[in-house]
């Protein structure tokens, strides 16, 4: 389940997949949670010759990607991360899916667990444009990037990057890098203190070690 | 009943013949060779019966095996001698198909205790000259994988490129690989479980108690007396098949339309157009399969439990193996359910195997997967697109 709006053609890699496929190392036993239609996978196995395995909750997803020869299987981040053993994968990634987990600290302890590395990427909510509409409009922020209505948004737990930061601290996790991204998926390219890119980054890439 | 146009007799003999010499390729082990069972016995002189279709590669890398379902035989994609109907899966497998038998090679065989030319109970026992009747040891799932190994031996291949079945079938997919994990590099168990649950075993025992309650089994002798007991297994049938349809799908054939008739009739004839198709497909059923068959089959499903082989815990069954799996179920299929897929699923991450896993929508049943479904027929050509890239051979379409 990605919920970033899709900004590509057919055939086209998206910004920020490549951002996430560029933290990668060639080779590496990957597993992909939340893997969509299965476009960032396909983009591993193919550029990074990964041994590529995804988890999809909805099931149209999961058959579009085994029909595209990906492996992925239906599951559920919060249910169903406790199946795999520690350390079964060298890379797991969790794309644009943890602000829509029950439980978020828990998904991120399972994926430090089965992950070597972990890679997450996380919509930034601290953006200045949805400062601007709390602050201004006293509305929930309604952006391109973040469509949904406060009551039919699947994003039920938010944070800022300074939060996600936070809570890695608070699971011992070592945040190795960090890539501030626009709403297109596009690196900002300016070495910036943290209380910058919170305000200007829609999104971020971590990448993450126990 | 609709009339038909057999002629009992004649298909009898065919079928006689079919469980000695069968129309299909046969291996024959000699005594000297037996096949050791789950039961201790040591099954010989053994026979299989089996067919292929394809070509073989120079380095031998494209055979696939299909498992059959309980009623199933080796005729996959090419005419029953029994029946004179086309391959009972000949929409998945064929030139072109799925399952493309001019890229792979593919080799179905009958099952150990089947009735169309593997060793079964109808087949003649060597120590007395007449069928084997109840005296054939009691087999299990992995006698007819350790079967199937024998003759793929027999074929020269060492590892398989795939290994595809449904139900009982898919049964078989996940025993071989347990059994065999290097010689399979890809499995697709379909709609199918690890072990046989108890609402499937009840269902089998309502069979086998109808067959063994009609007066000609003779305690399981009736080929020796010349009779059968088409009764007893016809209704075993009858009570089979509403267990691989739905509900649902029932209603929209059905529904409770009358058959042939604009009242009812106040009497016990088949009133019910459902009534009269279970009767027919009782009634078919009996011209190609053999009662003791029946028993023998059924019971090698009820005793598999895969995780029991490997000290209750299933995801040992697949440690370390690194064969890429595609678990298929569907909704409305309630004798082997999502649920019984699931438990295969969660053990392969377990064992973190390369495991893909879809459910398929369909209204159909258990049947769905002889049926045509072409989100099924979708999923297992883009996963067997995928395995071939990963075994480093062309996939259908490309060059070679």
């Amino acid at each position: 389940m990605n919920l970033a709006p899709r900004q590509t053609r057919p055939g086209e890699v998206r910004g920020d997949h490549k951002v996430v496929a560029s933290l990668v190392p060639y080779g590496a036993r990957v597993l992909d949670i939340g893997s969509e239609d299965g476009a960032l996978l396909d983009h591993l196995v193919h550029e990074r010759q990964v041994d590529g395995r995804g988890v999809e909750l909805s099931q149209a997803g999961v058959n579009r990607c085994v029909a595209r020869g990906l492996s992925v299987i239906q599951g559920d981040a919060d249910k169903d991360l406790s199946d795999y053993p520690d350390d079964a994968f060298d890379v797991v990634i969790l794309s644009q899916t943890l602000q829509a987990t029950r439980e978020p600290k828990k998904v991120m302890r399972e994926l430090l667990r089965i992950g070597k590395q972990v890679v997450v990427s996380i919509p930034n909510f601290a953006h200045w444009r949805n400062r601007m509409q709390l602050l201004f409009r006293g509305r929930m922020p309604v952006t391109k990037y973040l469509p949904y209505e406060w009551y039919d948004t699947p994003n039920i737990h938010f944070c800022s990057l300074r939060d996600f930061v936070e809570l890695c601290h608070a699971l011992d996790a070592d945040v190795e890098k960090a890539i501030a991204l626009s709403a297109t998926g596009n690196k900002i390219p300016v070495n910036a203190p943290w209380w910058v890119w919170n305000i200007v980054a829609e999104q971020a890439v971590f990448l993450l070690k126990r | 009943m609709p009339a038909d146009s057999h002629n009992p007799a004649a298909r009898d003999t065919v079928k006689a013949n079919e469980a000695e010499t069968p129309s299909s390729k046969l291996v024959r082990f000699p005594a000297e060779e037996p096949l050791e069972l789950d039961s201790g016995i040591r099954l010989g002189p053994w026979q299989i019966a089996y067919e292929t279709y394809g070509t073989l590669n120079a380095d031998r890398s494209n055979a696939i095996l299909i498992c059959h379902a309980l009623t199933g035989d080796q005729y996959v994609a090419s005419t029953n001698p029994v029946t004179g109907k086309p391959g009972w899966w000949h929409l998945m497998v064929g030139p072109g198909r799925p399952i493309d038998t001019d890229h792979y090679f593919v080799i179905c065989a009958n099952v150990l205790g089947g009735c169309l030319g593997t060793t079964g109970p109808a087949t003649l026992n060597a120590e007395t000259g007449a069928p084997y009747g109840l005296d054939l040891p009691v087999v299990t799932i992995r006698d007819m994988v350790r079967a199937q190994a024998r003759l793929v031996d027999h074929l020269g291949v060492d590892t398989l490129f795939a290994v595809i079945g449904g139900s009982m079938g898919g049964m078989q997919v996940l025993q071989w690989a347990a059994s065999y994990p290097e010689r399979v590099f890809a499995a697709i168990p379909i709609a199918a479980a690890a072990r046989h649950t108890s609402q499937n075993i009840a269902f089998h025992e309502v069979g086998r108690q109808a067959i063994m309650a009609d007066p000609n089994w003779r305690g399981g002798s009736y080929i020796v007396g010349g009779v059968r007991p088409t009764k007893g297994l016809a209704i075993a049938r009858m009570a089979a098949h509403v267990t691989y349809m739905s509900d649902e799908s029932l209603h929209q054939k059905f529904g409770r339309n009358l058959q042939d008739r604009e009242n009812l009739t106040f009497g016990f004839d088949a009133d019910f157009q459902i009534e009269s198709y279970l009767r027919h497909q009782g009634m078919t059923f009996v011209d190609r399969f053999d009662a003791n068959s029946y028993l023998y089959v059924t019971r090698a499903m009820d005793y598999f439990d895969l995780a029991q082989e490997f000290g209750g815990t299933l995801p040992n069954a697949f440690a370390n193996t690194k064969t890429r799996f595609c678990v298929m179920s569907f909704t409305s299929d309630w004798l082997f359910p999502t649920s019984e897929s699931r438990s295969v699923v969660k053990a392969l991450n377990a064992a973190a195997a390369n495991v893909s896993f879809v459910e398929i929508e369909s209204d159909r049943g258990h049947d769905s997967f002889l049926l045509d479904v072409p989100e099924m027929f979708e999923t297992i050509q883009g996963f067997m697109i995928g395995a071939a890239h990963a075994r480093g051979i062309p996939a259908p379409g490309e060059a070679r």
